[in-house]
């Protein structure tokens, strides 16, 4: 059971119940809150898989997302997107940064589950 | 710049103008001020500037004052008309002939520059307004918060019911979270209906002529005293400070005149005293005091609140339409709203009615809604305008409503709307839009 993910994600009692339900799952979840250094955090972690919020504070999900695709160590990184806007133009914004996969809120915790599962190929 | 001293100075095509007007040929002129008929030529091309003695001369030959050959067309027609030509680049406006169009034609060139000035209010306008529509950050803001807590809460309660054997502290913890967060989506939650209600005042400054109207109309809860009693709707629009615009002024004469009409048939005193306690028969009433069925249904609806009081009768409202359906007339009730943008329900016998002139229609009806209201609807189509041989007439339908708060909503009443898009009633054999509320199975 060596899968970990980083949630960042700046609502606590959101990333307290993913981390839950992946922890019961079986992953070694961390948690960051903010935009700023949540590139810094992902390089210094090396999760298998980044679930990330596109609203944080300081930074834009998507401008984080650009970030590690242009860095070769995080370029193939599997990173699932959050987002409270499901409109074509959201996924298309995503899609064009790079995101893995794209998930609107609010979500299932069983969807949460699927999504992480598929994205590593469990 | 090589052209700009010509562009600036157009007093000899003034003067080409004015000796064109007055049937004067060159030579004529030319002798009459003294000088050549080609030198004439040169000056009315713009080729020689001319001033003083000569200007003065040529100005007395042909009647007028010096200063109408000599003064440049105004300097804000020009700015103005430089902007319109400069807002429509494709056009390729003869920039270096400005003045001459607008010398030669001052009143078209008038046009033009309000034009352009009325365009680029209205661009404007419509800027700020679909600036707001799309990128309200307050509202943005809000829906985030909404959503987001609502995230946790679903996160959390799913947890706590998957989770059969979950620790004490985890099920504390989350149970606390979920209290935490329902708190704040209460609070987010009123503070986006306070948001979306602000903004619905805010649209209430942009309203078109007819919801100005119509605002007005309320207002005055569709009574005008001073019309009751033969005064001039001149004098009632006189005083009117709430009409802001012509074209709102215009309607709301309109249907003044069309009151005062009615009025002046059957003042609406004489009418109250007539109210039955029981069921409204408009047609009765009507043959009564010897009008027909529509002009009695708008008596009825133009009777003070007070009336109706009187012989304990809930009011009634009033909507009319023409041949091609379009609302031309309308007193909603608060219980039944008529449709501001887009078309009412196909079911309302309102529209029934236009398919049987004449015949007055008369139900019990169900308001499809969250708890369905009933009423009692007359409806009925007529002629209006003179009878001229040969001639279709043009028909227009009214419909009076009234709530009927003593008949229980049975299933057998037939059942109507406002209009697609709010209506829950499912399987409508009228249904033209799908409804935006969740249907009822």
């Amino acid at each position: 059971m060596g899968k970990s993910v980083l949630v960042i994600e700046d609502e606590p009692n959101i990333s307290e119940a993913i981390g839950f339900i992946l922890s019961r799952d079986g992953w070694r979840v961390a948690t960051h809150a903010n935009g700023v250094d949540a590139v810094e955090a992902v390089q210094a972690r090396k999760p298998d898989l980044v679930i990330l919020d596109v609203m944080l504070p300081g930074r834009s999900g998507y401008d984080i997302l650009r970030d590690l695709r242009a860095d070769a160590a995080t370029g193939a990184l599997p990173v699932l997107i959050l987002t409270a806007r499901g409109q074509a133009r959201e996924r298309r914004l995503a899609s064009e940064a790079g995101a893995s996969h794209f998930m609107t809120k609010p979500f299932s915790n069983a969807e949460v589950l699927e999504a992480v599962n598929a994205l590593i190929g469990a | 710049m090589p052209r700009e001293g010509r562009g600036f100075d157009l007093t000899g095509s003034r003067i080409r103008e004015r000796r064109l007007h007055l049937g004067m040929k060159q030579a004529d002129l030319a002798r009459a001020a003294g000088i050549s008929a080609s030198y004439l030529n040169l000056i009315e091309h713009n080729r020689r500037r001319i001033g003083g003695k000569l200007l003065l001369s040529l100005a007395a030959a042909l009647g007028v004052e010096p200063s109408a050959l000599s003064e440049g067309a105004e300097a804000a027609l020009l700015a103005g008309l430089r902007q319109a030509a400069a807002s429509v680049p494709q056009a390729g406006a003869e920039l270096e002939r400005i003045e001459e169009f607008s010398g030669r034609f001052p009143g078209w060139a008038g046009v033009v520059s309000a034009q352009g000035r009325r365009l680029a209010a209205l661009e404007r306008s419509v800027e700020a307004l679909s600036d707001r529509m799309s990128h309200d950050p307050h509202l943005a803001a809000s829906l985030h918060e909404v959503l987001s807590t609502v995230t946790a809460i679903h996160a959390a309660a799913g947890i706590l019911v998957a989770e059969t054997a979950l620790e004490p502290e985890w099920r504390d913890r989350f149970h606390r979270n979920i209290a935490e967060d329902s708190a704040r989506l209460a609070e987010g939650a009123r503070r986006l209906v306070a948001e979306l209600e602000d903004e619905e005042a805010q649209a209430a400054d942009l309203a078109t002529p007819e919801d100005e109207v119509e605002a007005w109309l309320a207002a005055h809860e569709h009574h005008f005293p001073a019309l009751e009693a033969g005064g001039s709707v001149d004098a009632l629009l006189e005083g009117e400070t709430r009409l802001g615009t012509d074209t709102a002024r215009r309607l709301a004469r309109r249907l003044l005149e069309r009151y005062a009409g009615d009025a002046a048939l059957l003042p609406a005193d004489r009418l109250a005293a007539a109210l039955p306690k029981g069921p409204l028969d408009p047609g009765a009433l009507a043959v009564r005091f010897g009008l027909d069925p529509a002009r009695m249904m708008r008596r009825l609806a133009a009777l003070p609140r007070a009336a109706w009081e009187e012989v304990g009768q809930p009011v009634p409202g009033l909507v009319a339409c023409d041949a091609s359906g379009t609302l031309t007339f309308r007193k909603p009730l608060e219980r039944f709203a008529l449709p501001r943008f887009g078309a009412a329900c196909p079911l309302w016998p309102l529209f029934q009615a236009l398919s049987r002139p004449m015949m007055p229609l008369a139900s019990v009806v169900r308001l499809a809604g969250r708890s369905d209201r009933v009423f009692r609807i007359h409806a009925i189509a007529q002629p209006f305008g003179p009878p001229v041989p040969n001639r279709e007439p043009m028909f227009e339908a009214h419909m009076l409503f009234q709530p009927a708060p003593g008949i229980e909503a049975a299933a057998t009443l037939p059942r109507i709307g406002i209009t697609c898009r709010i209506c829950p009633k499912p399987a409508c054999r009228g249904r033209r839009d799908p409804s935006i509320l969740a249907e009822v199975p």
